[in-house]
């Protein structure tokens, strides 16, 4: 073992981390996989791709993959605004951004539907407008850009702080107009944290329980998101069902975090060179 | 210029406000809508006040846990170097990228009636009582200590430590007396991050609680009960509650961000 330090403690500090994650992470998850291989490739593949399954993938990634655009585009100006502009109120406007990372999940999920049902505040003027926000995957990718908005904002946002004036002058200075400016000064960039904070809400808003189950009306093969479709095979005490589906899950999850892992990399080198 | 500009605040704020500014309202009007006495009546109603007592109870055992874990983990990887380093600190963030219902699940399949290890340990049930809920806690909330004290340590570099040994100091007065100073900021919004997850935790607790009113309801779960039967004056009574733990944690991040801003200025090298 190469330990270039020296500070003591690292068998005991090593030793508790190997048993802790043991025991909380690595075996539970490895059960999971455990008890998918003894259904036998056959039985997993039918379970995993059954039409409910395969109609709930395509809402989770649809949805996710839909909310976490908006965040990209919506995320990006906010932080931007809190970033460049001087106004009264930006304090607040900072501080509101992580209310979805602090407020619990069901809880989100209780009020925007209270928000959105035809009832509601917006939910009224939407039914004007003929629109149906409630048990429709509208309301799923609203609740899912509420829970993902945090994670562009604040990923963009120290970037978009470091990102120095003198660049954007210069290119001023030079004879840029402000849009050229804008496209190939400060967008090259940005582009990094903007995709980064694109994954960690997609990836956020994939394995999201809490703040959709009370909009999405929880329709088989309609509004029904794949936490949803583990949750109701569990309730069936169809462990079997569950698990086909929740591997699926895992190992797509586990994949994103690397490919978050490799952009976060990606990003930093950027900025590094950028800095340089 | 100043159009774009006007324009982009507008936009944010109208954003901002659609998105996370109505929800929060709603949460407090509707827990207000018949009035104080039944909002109070809500939060006093004996099954409130249990689950009340079961979220502080879970609370209070997890973070702990995650906070011893997260110290040792940041010590061993921001101190030392060893092969398996990333793949190690990839690892701990799993919690993070899982789905909520599969945390969990992972303890039915363990702990259930059919389960791999059985239904108690020690004589003890685990699902559908307070072990099993502690557990899906734990892991939810597995990365958020280790993840704020891992970049803090690596940018702070052991020099102090390391002279502290040099002058005989021993591994424990080492972490009190220098690491810990460091690092307490840090490690405080980590508990209070940590916290906040805890006791909000909605899927994971979900699947392995039961939904036992009484007894395995925490406060995210009793919100549900109420809302399934229609009381919604009361459920969003009780959601107001988690509302409140949500502004503590903000205010508690950003009182956090000032002190080491401060500490940051007065510090003389």
């Amino acid at each position: 073992m190469s330990r270039h330090s020296a500070l003591p403690g690292f068998g005991l500090a090593m030793g508790w981390t190997i048993i802790w994650l043991s025991l909380i992470v690595l075996i539970p998850l490895a059960t999971l996989a455990w008890k998918s291989a003894s259904l036998g490739w056959a039985q997993f593949w039918e379970l995993a791709t059954s039409r409910r399954a395969l109609a709930s993938y395509r809402l989770t990634f649809g949805a996710a993959a839909i909310a976490a655009l908006v965040n990209a585009v919506f995320g990006t100006i906010v932080a931007w605004v809190l970033v460049r502009y001087r106004f009264w109120g930006r304090a607040f406007l900072d501080a509101i951004v992580d209310v979805p990372f602090a407020l619990p999940t069901a809880v989100s999920g209780l009020a925007l539907t209270a928000v959105l049902a035809p009832s509601g505040w917006v939910g009224g003027i939407l039914a004007d407008l003929g629109i149906k926000a409630v048990f429709t995957p509208l309301g799923i990718v609203i609740a899912l850009v509420f829970i993902g908005l945090p994670f562009v904002v604040r990923t963009v946002q120290p970037v978009l702080a470091e990102l120095e004036p003198e660049l954007e002058e210069a290119a001023q200075v030079l004879g840029a107009s402000r849009a050229q400016t804008v496209l190939r000064v400060i967008a090259p960039v940005l582009l990094p944290s903007v995709i980064t904070g694109f994954t960690l809400a997609f990836a956020r808003a994939v394995g999201e329980y809490g703040s959709v189950v009370f909009i999405s009306g929880n329709r088989p093969l309609e509004t029904e998101i794949t936490s949803l479709l583990i949750m109701a095979r569990l309730e069936n005490y169809d462990y079997a069902g569950a698990t086909a589906i929740a591997l699926v899950m895992l190992v797509i999850s586990f994949s994103l975090l690397l490919g978050i892992n490799a952009l976060q990399g990606w990003a930093r080198r950027r900025a590094g060179m950028g800095a340089a | 210029m100043r159009a774009a500009r006007h324009a982009l605040i507008a936009t944010a704020i109208l954003f901002l406000g659609l998105v996370v500014g109505l929800p929060v309202v709603v949460i407090l009007h509707q827990a207000f809508s018949k009035g104080w006495s039944a909002f109070a009546a809500a939060i006093h109603e004996p099954a409130a006040r249990h689950a009340i007592r079961l979220t502080l109870t879970v609370a209070a055992i997890a973070v702990p846990l995650n906070l011893v874990f997260g110290v040792a983990a940041s010590w061993a990887i921001a101190r030392f170097r060893f092969p398996g380093r990333a793949a190690l600190l990839t690892l701990i963030d799993l919690p993070f990228a899982v789905s909520p219902v599969i945390a969990g699940m992972v303890f039915v399949l363990l702990f259930g009636r059919q389960g791999v290890v059985g239904p108690t340990v020690f004589g003890e049930q685990i699902i559908f009582a307070l072990p099993g809920i502690v557990l899906a806690t734990v892991f939810v909330t597995f990365p958020f200590v280790a993840r704020e004290l891992i970049p803090l340590m690596e940018a702070q570099g052991a020099d102090e430590e390391e002279a502290a040994v040099v002058l005989g100091a021993s591994g424990w007065q080492v972490f009190f007396w220098v690491t810990l100073p460091k690092i307490k900021w840090g490690l405080l919004y980590g508990v209070i991050l940590c916290n906040a997850r805890a006791m909000g935790e909605f899927g994971a607790v979900s699947v392995v609680s039961g939904h036992i009113r009484g007894r395995t309801n925490t406060l995210p779960l009793h919100v549900e009960i109420l809302y399934n039967e229609y009381s919604y004056q009361a459920a969003f009574a009780v959601a107001s509650l988690l509302l409140l733990l949500a502004f503590f944690t903000l205010a508690g991040k950003h009182l956090v961000e000032w002190r080491a801003r401060r500490a940051e200025e007065t510090f003389i090298p």
